[in-house]
């Protein structure tokens, strides 16, 4: 009678612990989707794999830490599915993109402009568009380091352990990808201009 | 000695992102309060990384919500 009671005891625990970790889970569900909206090709996709995504996390709960980074958990399982849907990993990309130096994006806005220009608007050159079209045509390693720093506030190693590459790895390719990201900023800003 | 904008410009990310060292931070901000043109392209990525959040920035649609949370597992 007694281990009867303890058993239920045991399951309505389970159950409270679960329904909270959804609740949780899902109350970061705006937060993963920033993210992945960006790691995924299309919004079809970035659908799919978010779908996918609470899938898994709901049937593997027990597998999160309570604690721990519920957030990293979340994209990393994204990541994954991301991975074997298809997107391999390249480990050492095999195309080395043009990137520009730090300056250079500032320079060609700058050199298009009147001479009368208001400083703090140069930035505005570029359009929505420009953005999310070069952002797009990042080659995706670099991308999916610039997405998860500086578009969803992780930090160097939380993006490490999520991508499970090292993190020297992460700083390297934030650098370049920024980099690359400016390059083609410049150049769909100046195609307009042209 | 490299030129002091080529190194200031090799600063940046690093500055941006607050892992300089504090030897560089004091470097590069010496370098900064005298050199306009730096400055200017500083302030520059600054803004522009506030602007590329604020373009790529999509809501997540409704419906999407209402799929995953019709994905939770209903309590037996």
């Amino acid at each position: 009678m007694e281990a009867d009671a303890e058993e239920a005891q045991r399951l309505a625990t389970e159950a409270r612990d679960r329904v909270r970790f959804e609740e949780d889970a899902l109350a970061l569900s705006d937060q993963v989707y920033r993210v992945a909206r960006h790691l995924a090709a299309s919004r079809e996709d970035a659908d799919e794999l978010m779908q996918e995504t609470y899938a898994r996390a709901f049937r593997s709960w027990r597998s999160f830490q309570p604690g721990t980074n519920m957030r990293a958990w979340l994209l990393r399982i994204l990541t994954n599915l991301n991975i074997d849907r298809g997107r391999r990993q390249q480990r050492a990309p095999q195309m080395q993109p043009l990137e520009a130096n730090d300056y250079y994006l500032y320079d060609r806005l700058a050199e298009n402009e009147d001479g009368v220009s208001d400083e703090d608007r140069v930035v505005e050159r570029l359009s929505q568009d420009d953005i999310v079209t070069a952002l797009s045509a990042v080659p995706h390693d670099f991308r999916d380091v610039i997405v998860l720093v500086d578009l969803g506030d992780f930090s160097y190693a939380d993006a490490a352990q999520i991508l499970d590459i090292p993190v020297g790895t992460v700083m390297s390719r934030l650098h370049r990808g920024r980099r690359i990201l400016k390059r083609e900023l410049a150049e769909s800003a100046l195609e307009e201009a042209s | 000695m490299k030129d002091p904008c080529a190194h200031c410009e090799e600063m940046m990310q690093p500055y941006m992102d607050h892992v300089l060292t504090d030897d560089e931070l004091v470097q590069a901000e010496a370098h900064l309060d005298d050199c306009e043109y730096c400055r200017k392209r500083y302030k520059f990525e600054e803004s522009l990384r506030v602007y590329v959040r604020q373009a790529v920035a999509e809501p997540m649609p409704a419906e999407l919500r209402q799929k995953l949370a019709a994905l939770r597992i209903p309590l037996d």
